[in-house]
């Protein structure tokens, strides 16, 4: 390898800062607005009901929300690289299934983990398979394999039950690290700062938002492309795996429909945290307080015994609503800078 | 000579009817159609017209020249309606107006054929020209009759034969300009904008957009034309004006022109046109092609680089030298052939494994395949060398704002910081960032695309300079291009491919214009008389 230098054509030039410093509209981000109305909805619950500061009712709290949001972690790295999973909850269902079938037939509890990890790797590898392989669209293979594995697990359990798990293997969904602190919790956070040091500390991290803003040209700069997506897909599949074996345990038992809807909850998640739906951008810390928001607005009204209902109306309003305030105070603050811009010349 | 300013419109005020310099026109001519006066248009961090001015003529074609980032597009976006100025007016007849929204200007009369030529793929070719404007039936149903009908009508107009319900995917680019320019003809314009028509076309299609451009002003319409190439300017304008950072500098009649005039007016100086080549001793071998063959796109192409040479690919668009060099890079794959890189087989099948081996490419489309527009210029340039500055997989910001600045420095990149997103770069400096992404991997064998397309006059001397200066230290350097100059005064040697087959290969010495065009084109008149020549097939791929 030779370097090349240019320095006889470069008369004087510059150098270029890093960046220009944008002093407080640095924090004029996604991540503080959604932080705010993570604090504010943990005001008015707190005002709302007397039971809702106890360490114990929060730490309940918590558990409506962990398996989602760790599928939520691998599914906003998908979602910044362009593609999406909608099988997810149905990969849930057949791991939990797989799962079900290796404990009625002995096995203990490390080989059900095992169990329910392969089987999230499957499903994983066969999506990325069939999307990178064939080039066909992710949304539609997901779509197709949502009902495939949710299909299959019908067909092996019809509308009977797996609940012979041995009494080990609930720890994973009921136990405690220390003190009020779950194991789902403490799996979350240690997930969140490995995928958060994945997204924003690595090579791999930065493939992720070349492809997910530009396939074409991250090919022309030497990504491997297929690569990247496939272990995307893989990384989904296995998330999916671990948040089964937190459900299974917690629950303790397996039903065809189990987990039915979430992949659409995870991916609120994903949005409502700031990931770009369109692929290119987003945060592992926005995708965390996201899922803080959600699972504080759901146990908030569920201590207020609000109905289910008007709970998901108000999810919807609130992705609505974060994500027209931005662009809304966008408008406001241009407006007010073209009148102040006028008015100095 | 004498002056006229368009007429001052009612209830506006006194003082800004003045405000600007009124044209030159000569006696007995008529007023202009379209004048726009003192526009102003500002950016964040950015003003991008600083009152401008600028008049449109009915059945004239006035040029509009300025480098890259001289305000040539925001004009266009404004006059499109698809900006609102923040200062100045336009007036159209003599009647102010302001344009809400593209719909409003493509009502009044204002129609833009733009540069990357947005239609719609998957739909039909008739549906593309209508879109936003079907006929009606009776019953409120689109009349897919009519449309086809007015469709064959405008073709026949342009003497073109392109079916109405071809989807307009299977057309080739140049057809797809035509429908952008039958589109412009169908809702009846009285003023065509054509923003660097054309970038992408042959020879050939050249001439017939010409004819196609007298044609327009025969029927009385207002051209504004937008190139880079003088040649192309002085055949077809009548009138110039000329931008510079944003301001209009001149304006004048075609006739009293001259390039260097114009030149001077652009830049603010006078450039050296002469290709900034440095002559070299050409080395060893550093690649051998031999009978490289795809099954549809190219054929037996056998040629050697040399150590510190300046290759140049010639040929018309669509002549297969693109697939040529995406094949080397990786991108597509070949059917037979082999290839040696410093002495060592090579055989590549993704980008990856050529830039191992010292290969890189800088592509042609730039903005689809050179950089990722949404990420910042230090992300862009540290993209591929990122496995090499990685500790063990993790890779630091600092790194690769090192990285980026050391070759944003030496390339003489004009941004406001590295952590500027490479989508608000003008042309040139976008192509800096892409060569400065492929010298950071200190390549053996550097391959550009069309390096200058699309590039500024000022940037363009300074991407021949490093050219130059890398092949000079040792680096060999393919380049494909279909601008004659550059390719005459940039090579060492040149290939020339047709229809997916290398038919001649030249040295330096004594090689001229019109023997390039003549192997081009496989046709012995065809450098002198190329607008007559009707080697219809010269310029088509070579599809089964």
């Amino acid at each position: 390898m030779t370097d090349h230098t240019l320095d006889t054509l470069a008369g004087s030039p510059g150098t270029l800062p890093d960046r220009l410093d944008l002093g407080w509209r640095r924090w004029m981000r996604w991540e503080v607005l959604l932080l705010a109305v993570a604090i504010g909805i943990f005001l008015i619950n707190s005002f709302a009901s007397p039971y809702f500061l106890d360490p114990w009712n929060l730490s309940d709290a918590t558990f409506n929300f962990t398996e989602k949001a760790i599928i939520a972690l691998a599914m906003a790295l998908l979602i910044i690289a362009g593609d999406i999973d909608l099988s997810v909850a149905s990969i849930i269902a057949l791991a939990s299934v797989t799962m079900g079938a290796a404990a009625e037939a002995g096995v203990g509890t490390p080989g059900l983990v095992a169990v329910g990890l392969l089987t999230g790797l499957a499903a994983g590898a066969f999506n990325g398979f069939l999307i990178t392989r064939f080039q066909l669209p992710s949304i539609v293979v997901t779509i197709g394999t949502m009902s495939l594995f949710r299909g299959i697990c019908y067909i092996a359990l019809g509308d009977g039950v797996y609940r012979n798990y041995p009494s080990s293997f609930a720890w994973f969904g009921q136990g405690y690290v220390w003190w009020v602190f779950s194991f789902e919790l403490a799996l979350f956070a240690v997930l969140a700062f490995l995928f958060g040091l994945l997204l924003h500390k690595t090579v791999f991290g930065r493939q992720i938002f070349a492809v997910g803003n530009n396939p074409v040209a991250a090919l022309f700069s030497g990504v491997r492309v297929q690569k990247v997506r496939f272990s995307l897909f893989l990384l989904t599949g296995l998330a999916s795996g671990i948040a089964s074996i937190l459900l299974t345990a917690r629950v303790g038992s397996t039903r065809p429909s189990i987990a039915l809807g979430w992949e659409l909850e995870v991916v609120t998640m994903v949005v409502l945290g700031g990931v770009s739906i369109m692929g290119g951008s987003g945060t592992i810390v926005g995708v965390v307080i996201a899922a803080f928001v959600m699972g504080l607005v759901t146990f908030g009204f569920g201590l207020l015994n609000v109905p289910g209902i008007v709970m998901s109306i108000f999810v919807g309003l609130l992705l609505i609503g974060v994500i027209a305030l931005p662009i809304g105070i966008r408008k406001l603050a241009r407006r007010w800078q073209g009148v102040s811009g006028r008015a100095k010349r | 000579m004498v002056t006229v300013s368009a007429q001052k419109p009612s209830g506006e005020g006194p003082g800004e009817a003045q405000a600007s310099q009124p044209f030159p026109v000569m006696p007995g001519e008529p007023a202009p159609l379209l004048f726009m006066r003192g526009i102003a248009k500002s950016f964040p961090g950015v003003r991008a017209l600083d009152g401008v001015d600028l008049a449109l003529y009915p059945g004239q074609v006035t040029a509009l020249i300025g480098e890259n980032g001289a305000g040539k597009s925001t004009l266009v976006k404004t006059l499109t309606g698809i900006y609102q100025p923040d200062e100045g007016q336009i007036l159209l007849e003599g009647e102010a107006v302001t344009f809400d929204g593209a719909e409003d200007a493509m009502r009044r009369g204002i129609t833009a054929i733009h540069q990357e030529t947005v239609l719609f793929d998957e739909l039909t070719v008739a549906e593309n020209i209508f879109m936003g404007q079907q006929p009606r039936t009776r019953w409120g149903f689109v009349d897919w009759k009519l449309m086809r009908e007015r469709t064959r009508e405008i073709f026949a107009r342009l003497e073109t034969d392109i079916h109405p319900d071809t989807r307009l995917r299977d057309l080739g680019i140049a057809r797809k300009h035509l429908v952008a320019i039958a589109r412009a003809l169908s809702v009846d314009a009285k003023i065509v904008i054509m923003d660097e028509p054309t970038a992408s076309l042959s020879h050939k299609e050249v001439e017939e957009l010409y004819a196609i451009v007298d044609t327009l002003k025969a029927e009385g319409k207002a051209i504004l034309f937008i190139s880079h190439k003088f040649e192309e300017v002085f055949r077809v304008a009548d009138r110039y004006t000329v931008f510079r950072d944003g301001k209009s500098v001149g304006f004048g009649l075609m006739a009293n022109a001259d390039t260097n005039h114009l030149i001077r007016l652009m830049v603010g100086r006078t450039v050296d046109q002469v290709f900034p080549k440095i002559e070299t001793e050409p080395g060893e071998a550093v690649l051998a092609v031999e009978g490289l063959c795809h099954p549809t796109e190219f054929a037996d192409i056998s040629f050697t680089l040399r150590k510190g040479e300046i290759l140049g690919f010639y040929g018309l668009v669509g002549a297969g030298r693109s697939e040529v060099m995406q094949a080397l890079f990786g991108i597509t794959a070949t059917s037979s052939g082999s290839v040696t890189l410093g002495g060592q087989p090579y055989r590549c099948t993704h980008p990856r494994e050529a830039l191992e081996a010292g290969l890189v490419y800088v592509p042609e489309e730039r903005g689809r395949q050179g950089v990722v527009l949404q990420l910042p210029v230090f992300e862009n340039i540290a993209l591929p060398s990122l496995g090499r500055i990685s500790h063990s997989g993790f890779v630091r910001m600092a790194e690769q704002f090192d990285l980026a600045r050391g070759y944003a420095r030496r390339l003489q990149l004009k941004a406001h910081s590295l952590s500027q997103e490479v989508g608000t770069l003008s042309g040139g400096n976008q192509q800096k960032v892409v060569i400065g992404k492929w010298l950071a991997m200190g390549p053996r064998v550097i391959i550009l695309d069309e390096p200058t397309k699309g590039v500024d006059v000022g940037s363009k001397a300074a991407i021949h300079g490093f050219m130059s200066e890398l092949a000079a230290q040792g680096l060999s350097v393919i380049m494909v291009s279909s601008e004659i100059p550059e390719i005459l005064g940039m090579s060492d040697r040149v290939m020339v491919m047709r229809e997916g087959r290398i038919v001649g290969a030249f040295e330096r010495g004594g090689l001229d214009a019109e023997t390039l065009v003549r192997a081009a084109t496989g046709n012995e008149g065809a450098a002198s008389t190329s607008g007559t020549a009707s080697q219809e097939q010269a310029h088509a791929a070579p599809h089964p």
